[in-house]
């Protein structure tokens, strides 16, 4: 179990003062000018040093992605942006960064905005988390105050401007191309790549999008040195994790923990347990709606990091844990989420726009069992035209948790349709498509 | 994909900003670079949509196109686009109840009802009053506080029907409820208390 002393978020519950006073006897803001004085370089050398990955989704190293912007401006400015548009199903780890450590995140904003040469951070933030926002505006507002940042940030020379935005609802926004679209004032639709945000994001200019997690844990790993974080975790898999357990446990709750933590291990002493014990469990989205379902078995072993879930066709995503006890009706489950892929898709690209609402109707009918065993392969086949053939993710993240089902719980469905023939003594009718 | 059209009520025939209004949505397009003020498209329509009572008229978008030097047709995507944008008028209290499977698993549909039987309105209505609009929401992002709701500005967490209905009612006699939590825990730690974070950290 990870010591409360390796924990980066030491106010996850907003237990103490969120405040700048509060965040500075728990550490934050100490000797940020000195870590700038070392120079972007170093910066970014310890960030690659410590391993850490994107806390997004996509596990990308951080270090890494800060190295691609410009060490030399062509007379463009670059940007730091922040993704704070949590909107991911399951996963609600960046609203406690927010609302109760704002100032790791303040903080983390300069120091990597630093390490990319950035003039300034905007950090978007979902719509709806409105007094998440007055909360961080204040924070921000304190930072400006104490000479944290804005002009010669932290006595450092250099300057830098945080500012916060906001979105007004619409899950696509955090994709990163579509939040530069939607903070330029834009419907929130993607962009294709190339060119890259490192090249060409906001207003044209070189940019980096990180999510909030990756960079508020940046001032820890100076601190702690990037030794410390990766000697948390498993190899390739360095540091801490928020995670986010909700659905059939005792205790739903969000939690800080290494990476690599085994599953069962997680669940059982944070979130108090399966509902009616281990053996009542069915299946468990490891990382957040978009990522394919695990069943029990894999469940009882699986570790919570990158690789190990990948090596399980499923992912780390968010590391938002949904889990799902045997009362669960999982077709209606992965349905609800189907409409909201559908709901959310941005209508942009031909087999998102269609695909997404196509499949939602099959998996409606499959809901009732009002459906042919041969059109389980056809929903099938339609995720696969649907993955992979858009601009974006969001595509894929529709497909996902279908194939998840199909793959893991094929007999479930099977059953359904059986069940509902019985039920209506009806013939056998032809395949229907959705419409 | 979901975009709402702008529905057949009477539409105001000119809206302005109040003067306080309008010396914020100064200082907000004043945080974008010079020429970049379209940026602050969805902070001022938000801030539209308050002083309207919560939904957002066509002369709203008007007179934030010209403010922002934008075409009509771009603020009007933006305004159709994204969902807490509203296009007809709501209630005083918008009622959203997250109904996506993390908030599903743990009772949803149990607070939708509640909510339905206690405002006597379905989903996308509003009660004669105009005190109260329902409408189901995506994902709110509360999902270890699920079931869950928003009223307005704020989340009000860990909900059954009866939690639910006492909001409500709060509501109705113009109180203003606490939001987070209804069943009284420390926001994400589990219920019954923290498990970790036990040991001080540079304060009390």
């Amino acid at each position: 179990m990870l010591a409360d002393k390796d924990r980066i978020f030491t106010n996850l519950y907003g237990q103490h003062d969120w405040r700048l006073n509060g965040a500075r006897k728990r550490g934050d803001w100490a000797g940020t000018k000195e870590f700038l004085a070392q120079g972007p370089e170093w910066i970014v050398e310890q960030i690659k040093a410590s391993g850490l990955r994107g806390r997004g989704g996509a596990g990308f190293p951080t270090g890494l992605k800060w190295s691609f912007m410009p060490k030399q401006s062509d007379g463009r400015p670059s940007y730091l942006v922040v993704n704070a548009d949590e909107s991911e199903p399951g996963t609600c780890k960046d609203r406690d960064i927010i609302r109760h450590d704002p100032h790791k995140l303040i903080e983390g904003c300069l120091i990597a905005g630093f390490a990319m040469r950035a003039v300034a951070a905007y950090i978007y933030i979902r719509g709806e988390f409105i007094r998440e926002r007055q909360q961080l505006q204040a924070a921000i507002d304190e930072a400006y105050a104490a000479g944290l940042v804005g002009k010669n940030a932290c006595g450092s020379g250099y300057d830098f401007e945080v500012i916060l935005h906001h979105g007004a609802g619409a899950y696509i926004c955090g994709e990163e191309t579509a939040l530069l679209e939607s903070l330029e004032g834009k419907k929130g639709q993607p962009r294709m790549k190339p060119p890259f945000p490192a090249n060409v994001g906001l207003y044209g200019c070189p940019t980096t999008v990180n999510n909030v997690e990756s960079i508020a844990v940046a001032p820890t790993i100076l601190r702690r040195g990037a030794a410390w974080f990766s000697g948390l975790g498993r190899q390739g898999n360095a540091g801490t994790k928020i995670f986010c357990i909700s659905g059939h446990v005792n205790n739903p709750c969000n939690v800080e923990e290494e990476l690599g933590i085994p599953l069962r291990e997680l669940i059982d002493k944070y979130a108090g347990g399966v509902r009616g014990g281990w053996d009542n469990l069915l299946a468990v989205i490891p990382g957040g709606s978009s990522v394919p379902m695990l069943p029990k078995a894999t469940c009882d072993t699986v570790l919570m990091d990158f690789d190990s879930l990948k090596a399980e066709k499923s992912g780390l995503g968010t590391a938002a844990v949904i889990v799902m006890d045997k009362s669960t009706d999982l077709i209606k489950a992965i349905a609800r989420l189907s409409r909201f892929y559908k709901h959310e898709s941005c209508g942009q690209c031909t087999p998102c726009r269609e695909g997404t609402g196509w499949m939602w109707r099959v998996m409606e009918r499959l809901v009732t069992g009002q459906a042919e065993p041969s059109e389980i392969d056809m929903l099938l086949e339609v995720t696969y035209q649907v993955e992979g053939h858009t601009i974006c993710a969001l595509g894929d993240a529709a497909a996902w948790p279908i194939q998840g089902l199909i793959r893991h719980f094929r007999p479930v469905i099977e059953q359904r349709i059986a069940d509902y023939k019985t039920s209506r003594g009806a013939p056998s009718r032809r395949p229907e498509a959705a419409e | 994909m979901s975009v709402k059209p702008a529905g057949a009520y009477e539409q105001p025939k000119t809206f302005s900003f109040t003067a306080e209004n309008q010396a914020w949505a100064e200082k907000v397009i004043s945080k974008y670079p010079k020429g970049r003020q379209q940026s602050a498209v969805i902070p001022l329509l938000d801030q539209a949509q308050r002083q309207a009572g919560g939904w957002l008229p066509r002369a709203a978008m008007a007179m934030i196109a010209e403010m922002l030097g934008m075409q009509m047709i771009r603020v009007y995507e933006v305004a159709t686009f994204y969902t807490m944008f509203n296009l007809e008028p709501v209630g005083r209290h918008l009622v959203q109840v997250c109904t996506t499977t993390p908030c599903w698993l743990r009772g949803s549909d149990e607070v939708l009802s509640a909510c339905k039987s206690r405002l006597g309105i379905d989903v996308d209505q509003t009660t004669a009053d105009g005190m109260f609009s329902l409408m189901e929401a995506e994902c709110l992002g509360a999902c270890v506080n699920a079931p869950m709701m928003q009223i307005n500005d704020d989340f009000f967490e860990d909900l059954d029907a009866a939690a639910t209905v006492k909001v409500l009612d709060a509501l109705a006699r113009g109180e203003t409820p606490p939001n987070g939590s209804q069943s009284g825990r420390q926001n994400s730690a589990p219920a019954g208390g923290r498990l970790t974070l036990l040991e001080p950290v540079g304060e009390s």
